[in-house]
């Protein structure tokens, strides 16, 4: 796959795929990593230790902190791959060190809901 | 990206870790963006103040980051949690009130102007069109970018503090001059704040990073600050421009149909419990034209009027508070209807707004249920 590496690192993990953009302010419970937001097709799902696979960030710039909160509170996921890069996934990801790298549409398509994947940016592999 | 010498220095952390940490924050987001390089603001504006919106976390990196970093271009603050002079009349825990505390004061220590708005665009100079800044608040970035015809990528709280240590910024589409590569055609007859607002919010869903709107003309200040606000809850658009449609870009029409499914998304009640005026804050304007509004009337409910502490000042001066709290308004500055800990669901079921983007944070981070209604609605229901 063509990644675009955000921010570098590896991971290992279950996919959690949403077809839905995230507002990490308002939708994601900054404690526990579950999705409160009832019209999200992750509605009641929990972020935490998974690949999240999303197509991109929305609304609040201070959803910046609550990534770097689930960090602290160890609810975040392992890594994060989107289809578009947005400034609040991307800076709350450098600052809490979660992998986050961008993939075509047809990559992002064919990531698959509850399976596992390794990624490691330093070999371009996903 | 390319970086300079200096920078590339930084990021390695030859510089301390404040710019290391700044200067990571300012590449990611540059890389998100496809910026080639970085470009120097002049004023920065921050998100990330309330307790309730950064919780431990966020107090924690702060009062650590602020003991040795200092801004280097101005830098105005988004709302806290509270009203510091009306704080002991709402039962906030003595934890919320510390640690609220702690926030401000490290954010002072950093140098910032304790502005506490959201509306930074209604209570300081701005700067010539055609300027550099880095704006967090979403719908404050959208509004400068649009309106005032400054610059500003939609920064996240992170990138806007990295810009206000570093006086710099990635280079990013929304600081070019870029055409907007979809228009939206508004044909909702009448629209007044809150059908404005929501075709904000259908404009966010829809737009990339910038959106061209026809059909709509005239917008005053209630329903320009409406429709930034709204697009900014949920999108990444960044700016808008009102024209004749006559551009090739590809067209959406903003109808009736889609108007019914985002009040559906967001309204939950038929009624509330108590009403919230000012997500964003209200300027002098709407303050003044709320007191016209509420002449020889009285709210039946409790309704709380979120403001600047400029604002409210100036507004204390010409007379209009009085008119407001004779009228039963609660008024308050500092702080803001998202995310307020204010409101808490333990006391209230449901709030009425004729706000989009202070609906869907009640509905979602307050867990309070919302009925949306515009301003004269309000007025006509809830004051007798």
């Amino acid at each position: 796959m063509t990644l675009k590496t955000i921010v570098k690192g590896k991971a290992k993990g279950i996919i959690l795929k949403s077809y839905n953009p995230i507002n990490f302010l308002g939708a994601v419970d900054k404690k526990t990593g579950v999705i409160r937001d009832e019209n999200h097709d992750l509605f009641n799902k929990s972020v935490k230790d998974t690949i999240l696979v999303f197509p991109h960030g929305v609304g609040s710039s201070v959803g910046a902190y609550t990534i770097y909160s689930l960090k602290s509170n160890n609810s975040a996921p392992c890594a994060m791959i989107c289809q578009k890069a947005d400034l609040t996934v991307a800076s709350g990801c450098a600052l809490a060190n979660i992998p986050l790298v961008i993939v075509t549409k047809e990559e992002f398509e064919s990531l698959e809901n509850g399976k596992e994947i390794n990624i490691d940016t330093d070999k371009n592999l996903l | 990206m390319e970086l300079t010498k200096d920078e590339e220095a930084a990021l390695k952390g030859e510089k301390g870790e404040t710019l290391e940490l700044a200067y990571r924050i300012l590449v990611a987001t540059g890389e998100a963006t496809d910026a080639e390089r970085l470009v120097p603001i002049t004023w920065a504006h921050l998100s990330g103040v309330n307790y309730n919106t950064i919780g431990d976390a966020g107090e924690e990196f702060l009062s650590k980051l602020s003991q040795d970093a200092k801004v280097i271009v101005k830098t105005t603050l988004n709302p806290m949690g509270f009203d510091i002079d009306k704080v002991s009349k709402y039962n906030l825990s003595e934890n919320f009130i510390e640690k609220q505390q702690s926030i401000c004061n490290s954010y002072e220590k950093m140098g910032v102007t304790p502005s506490f708005s959201c509306i930074p665009y209604e209570i300081f100079d701005l700067p010539e069109k055609g300027t550099q800044v880095s704006f967090a608040e979403t719908n404050a970035a959208i509004y400068v970018n649009s309106i005032a015809h400054l610059k500003t990528n939609k920064e996240s709280a992170f990138s806007a503090l990295a810009s206000a240590l570093t006086g710099k910024s990635p280079y990013s589409d929304l600081r070019k001059d870029d055409e907007p590569n979809l228009t939206i055609r508004m044909k909702i007859d009448e629209p007044n704040e809150l059908t404005i607002g929501m075709l904000g919010f259908f404009a966010g869903k829809v737009a990339d990073n910038s959106v061209s709107i026809s059909g709509v003309k005239d917008l005053d200040k209630r329903s320009c600050k409406s429709l930034c606000a709204g697009m900014g809850t949920s999108g990444t658009c960044g700016k808008f421009v009102l024209d004749d449609g006559s551009n090739s870009s590809e067209k959406i029409d903003f109808d009736k149909k889609e108007m019914d499914k985002i009040y559906d998304e967001l309204n939950s009640a038929d009624h509330g419990d108590l009403i919230t005026l000012g997500s964003p804050q209200l300027g002098l304007d709407e303050i003044s034209d709320l007191a016209s509004m509420l002449k020889n009337r009285s709210f039946k409910k409790r309704c709380m009027v979120f403001c600047p502490r400029a604002v409210q000042e100036q507004a204390r001066k010409i007379g209009y508070t009085n008119e407001l709290e004779r009228a039963g308004c609660e008024i308050l500055s500092d702080c803001c209807t998202c995310l307020t800990p204010l409101i808490d669901k333990k006391d209230v079921d449901s709030v009425t707004t004729n706000s989009v983007k202070g609906a869907y944070y009640l509905k979602n981070s307050n867990k309070v249920a919302v009925n949306l209604k515009p301003l004269s609605e309000i007025i006509r229901d809830e004051t007798k």
